[in-house]
């Protein structure tokens, strides 16, 4: 069944006879935020490079907005923008010229680019940085230039491999709040992270572990009111991190949004 | 096909302005083989007596027999130093930015390519004007009937490049590989003595030397240079591109998993 969201399928995957990814199988609707929760080594970076195209395997189905990935790669991956765990700038190009060179790996150059990279700069508040080097602005400004970068050809859906780390608990909070803001223009979102204090009750949670995907509904409906935390040492019987620089707390997030 | 060219195009521009944020590199670039021309020249002069050798048809001077290997020797050092460069782009995340790119994973190679060979050529171009300053005669359209010669030798060497890339699992392996490619390529070639010569001393290196397709670059360059046409190297040059090329494919498949060993 074809949807414009992101459904994947019955996934496996090896590294060489050390299986990382077992039978894995969800299905994110259009404009949904979706948390995918896993401590480090759950599998999570491997189903992203799963998803991006960067490994393929014949086990399992992927599909993007409605578009196979094994058969037409070009149509799924042009439906996708990507944020990856490790940075991808380019140091010494401006704001602007990261942005301009992306959106022409995606075959848009001149003034169609350029109104798609106004856009994207707006979305995320940078427009005014623009011409400022990549490698002079502070880790919250680069990740919003690699979020604004990653929507300049208008995907469908976006993925974001733990977006927030290193960052401080001012930026990881206001990157998490813009991306879930963003799921109300109908964008689909994937954020994979290792850190409860990210996760929303009416998020979309698939909770992976040893590349089990182990839960898969709302938050709330799999967490039932516990903390999540708690809720995922259950069910793995190993402790998870609530925050990154914000020791057991949620953050400085809205009170009960985070869980 | 406008997707391609834009693409092509992007990535053209990155490197250029990469390559002039990195002047270092390009004055490093043009150290080496003007020590060689300035400097192990003068002293080899006088050791190595050459014959005539074609595409010259006369004596020549050791500086003049050198030029064509040195051009090589950029082109060689280029081709790795951008091999480098994209082991860089591997561990720091920005290569998986290029290969998630809606486009044909070999097309997006091939523009890497093609950029990295661009700019290798500038920089021989370079080097050729100074030679020039220094006293080296070659005919004035030697400069333009050399210019496919470099291309296609500049896109073999960025072919081993690219496919070394691929096999290499980290940043610091690098210099090792470095030692075992640039240098026995290099030495192994008629790039400072004609073939002849080593026939002389080794019948083994002699062979060894001519089945080194950096040699048929060599020679490739050597006789485009002087206006004159040679088949066998440019065969054995397009051989060689054609293999390297299909090793950096295989290397860069992703049912291989190219950052499989980095995740």
């Amino acid at each position: 069944m074809t949807s414009p969201g992101l459904n994947v399928s019955h996934l496996d995957y090896a590294y060489g006879a050390k299986q990382v990814l077992q039978d894995v199988t969800f299905r994110i609707k259009q404009g949904q935020f979706c948390a995918l929760l896993g401590p480090n080594g759950a599998g999570k970076s491997t189903l992203f490079a799963l998803l991006t195209r960067l490994f393929t395997t014949p086990a399992g189905a992927i599909e993007i907005a409605g578009k196979n990935l094994a058969t037409r790669p070009r149509q799924a991956l042009a439906a996708m923008g990507v944020v990856f765990q490790q940075p991808t700038l380019d140091l010494d190009l401006t704001i602007r010229q990261n942005l301009r060179y992306f959106a022409a790996l995606h075959g848009l150059a001149g003034k169609t680019a350029a109104i798609q990279i106004d856009a994207a700069l707006d979305r995320l508040d940078i427009r005014d940085r623009q011409n400022e080097r990549a490698r002079t602005l502070n880790g919250g400004h680069r990740r919003r230039t690699e979020i604004a970068r990653a929507l300049v050809h208008n995907p469908l859906i976006l993925l974001l491999d733990e977006p927030t780390v290193g960052l401080d608990a001012a930026a990881r909070n206001a990157i998490t709040t813009h991306v879930h803001d963003l799921t109300a223009t109908g964008l689909t979102v994937l954020w994979a992270t290792h850190l409860t204090d990210e996760v929303r009750h009416n998020d979309h949670l698939l909770i992976l572990h040893q590349g089990h995907l182990l839960a898969n509904d709302t938050a709330q409906a799999i967490t039932q009111n516990q903390p999540l935390s708690k809720t995922f040492l259950d069910m793995t019987q190993t402790p998870i991190l609530i925050g990154e620089n914000t020791p057991g707390g949620s953050g400085g997030w809205p009170p009960g949004s985070a869980i | 096909m406008r997707p391609y060219l834009t693409t092509l195009t992007a990535i053209l521009a990155r490197e250029a302005l990469r390559f002039i944020h990195q002047r270092e590199r390009f004055i490093a670039a043009l150290v080496r083989p003007l020590v060689w021309l300035l400097v192990f020249a003068a002293g080899f002069r006088a050791a190595l007596g050459l014959s005539i050798t074609p595409p010259y048809q006369t004596y020549i001077e050791y500086e003049t027999y050198i030029i064509p290997g040195l051009c090589g020797m950029i082109l060689l050092f280029n081709g790795m130093q951008s091999s480098l460069s994209l082991v860089y782009d591997r561990e720091m995340g920005s290569m998986r930015l290029l290969l998630t790119a809606p486009l044909p994973r070999w097309w997006l190679l091939f523009s890497k390519l093609l950029a990295s060979t661009a700019i290798s050529i500038l920089q021989v171009y370079t080097f050729l004007a100074i030679a020039a300053l220094y006293g080296i005669w070659i005919p004035a359209t030697g400069y333009i009937t050399v210019l496919p010669a470099l291309i296609v030798a500049g896109l073999m060497l960025g072919a081993l490049g690219l496919a070394l890339s691929s096999f290499i699992k980290q940043l610091e392996n690098f210099a090792g590989v470095m030692n075992f490619v640039i240098f026995p390529m290099f030495f192994l070639s008629s790039a400072l003595y004609p073939l002849w010569k080593m026939a002389e001393s080794s019948e083994t290196l002699h062979m060894i030397c001519a089945l080194n397709p950096f040699t048929h670059a060599v020679e490739l360059i050597r006789f485009s240079l002087y206006l004159q046409w040679n088949g066998a190297a440019l065969l054995w040059t397009l051989l060689a591109t054609a293999l390297f090329t299909a090793a950096a494919l295989w290397g860069y498949d992703p049912s291989r998993g190219l950052i499989r060993r980095k995740a």
